[in-house]
């Protein structure tokens, strides 16, 4: 299992390409947070994100912020949601926005295979509750758009040396939760068996 | 007693309500730490192994920084044991605890997670109609009151489940639910966290039990000598799943199993299953009847 350090946006897709389940990476960069509400409002309700995806790494985030000044933002404690919730976004966040990376935390379900594999797209799964550590991660908070939805707004954080991350879901159609869930349950019959 | 000594008494459980919300926030209790570094020490996967240490880390930075462990402030639960002489009556101890909780949210401040559970307005600040949540228990001979509080994060509290075994399933079907449960639920509840299993009493009760059992000590143990066996059985059947830290496959899917358990009708078998993730925050306090408030860490 290899260590890559990888800087967003993406300019070359083969650094994507290259990755493999269960590899580690550390990012630096912008990293776009993003949630429930962004999403629903980008694709249900039809909305252009007013930032560029193209090669980005989007985080699944609703951070506790400070307001210093009209539209700018200070960190408290910025943390990672579960991703699960919002796997249909994946397949259009990639084909309509060019969006290469997806971290987040407890992983996607086998819906997201297909498309990351399609579009060259990645899974980075982060440690979920590791906020304290995330926080310090986060060197600025660059921008941000769609205050009235705060906090699940779209964010620009500046990051350095993120992570580790693992790749949960690589661009070559594997996952680490996939095959996580296939040896539990094969697991699960012989402990019946047991009980 | 006088007015006055109620409105001071009133007040001393408000100030250790909104002390315990944020201490449990931000410093996770020894017998946790304990935990999390006996499971890193046993860990063989490389991302599970990768997963325990930056839990570790990240716990190192919590102290160092004074930040919160977790970003999710969660819904803030909190655990009353009323003496019987304790001279505050429960009706305002609850006003208390209201009131530390969204005095905490405000003065820190904390994020802000209660909505409306239809519109999802927000309510305030982690108060709302029946927030906070207090599970209430009571002390013959006592005249203190003995305060936990348990900010319990969605993600974990997402992964609950009840399921009304029939007495012909026995405890079989029961360790079976909490296996397909835990395996169900995979890395979305943030494991290597507590497994509360509530048993017996009615729907309702056994998932208060199953809430009441995380509220535990790690690794403390049923008094009773059969439902200890089960939770010994449990943390063990649990840990064969191989789901690991935060889902990336491991030796350490689960801490602990707690298992508390109600007597009940000769009909019923209720399982419950309340999650807590691996940053299983939990502070406490007991109150004097003069309003002299002790934190415990370990409790």
């Amino acid at each position: 299992m290899a260590t890559h350090e990888l800087t967003f946006p993406i300019v070359d897709p083969q650094q994507i390409l290259a990755l493999r389940a269960g590899d580690e990476v550390i990012v630096q960069g912008q990293v776009i947070g993003i949630r429930d509400r962004t999403q629903i409002r980008i694709f249900d309700q039809g909305r252009e994100p007013p930032f560029d995806l193209r090669g980005a790494l989007l985080l699944h985030t609703a951070p506790n912020v400070r307001e210093v000044a009209p539209g700018r933002y200070e960190k408290i404690c910025i943390g990672t949601t579960t991703s699960a919730r919002m796997v249909r976004f994946t397949e259009p966040l990639g084909r309509q926005y060019g969006v290469r990376a997806i971290c987040g935390k407890g992983g996607f379900p086998d819906d997201a295979i297909e498309p990351m594999a399609q579009l060259g797209m990645v899974y980075l799964a982060i440690v979920g509750g590791a906020a304290a550590l995330e926080t310090t991660q986060i060197a600025e908070i660059e921008d941000v758009a769609w205050e009235d939805l705060m906090p699940e707004c779209l964010w620009k954080f500046r990051v350095e040396d993120f992570g580790p991350l693992t790749v949960g879901i690589d661009a070559q159609g594997n996952s680490l939760y996939r095959d996580v869930q296939a040896r539990a349950q094969a697991k699960l019959e012989e402990l019946y068996a047991r009980l | 007693m006088s007015v006055g000594v109620v409105t001071d008494l009133q007040h001393a459980v408000e100030e250790a309500a909104a002390h315990l919300y944020v201490w449990a926030l931000k410093e996770i209790p020894p017998d946790l730490r304990d935990a999390l570094a006996a499971a890193r020490d046993r860990e063989t996967s490389v991302p599970g192994r990768r997963v325990l240490e930056t839990i570790h880390r990240n716990v190192e930075v919590a102290d160092r920084e004074h930040n919160l462990v977790c970003q999710d402030t969660g819904i803030a639960v909190y655990h009353a044991r009323v003496g019987e002489h304790f001279p505050l009556h429960p009706a305002r101890i609850y006003e208390g605890l209201r009131d530390g909780t969204a005095r905490a949210t405000v003065e820190h401040p904390l994020r802000s997670n209660a909505v409306h559970t239809i519109t999802r307005e927000n309510t305030g600040p982690n108060v709302g109609y029946r927030l906070p949540i207090v599970h209430w228990d009571f002390q013959l001979d006592s005249d203190e009151l003995h305060l936990k509080c348990v900010p319990k994060g969605s993600g974990s509290e997402n992964m609950s489940f009840l399921k009304m075994c029939v007495p012909a399933d026995g405890v079989q079907g029961i360790k079976r639910f909490v296996l397909e449960s835990i395996v169900g639920a995979g890395g979305k509840p943030c494991p290597p966290g507590i497994v509360g299993v509530g048993i017996g009493g009615s729907a309702d009760y056994a998932m208060h039990l199953a809430k009441e059992a995380i509220m535990r000590p790690v690794g403390t143990r049923n008094p009773d000598p059969v439902v200890a066996q089960l939770e010994d059985e449990l943390l063990a059947l649990l840990n064969e799943t191989g789901i690991g830290p935060m889902g990336l496959g491991g030796d350490v899917t689960v801490l602990q199993c707690h298992v508390e358990h109600a007597d009940t009708h000769m009909t019923l078998n209720p399982v419950a299953v309340n999650y807590q993730c691996w940053a299983a925050r939990r502070a406490s306090a007991v109150v004097s009847a003069s309003g002299d408030v002790a934190y415990d860490g370990a409790a």
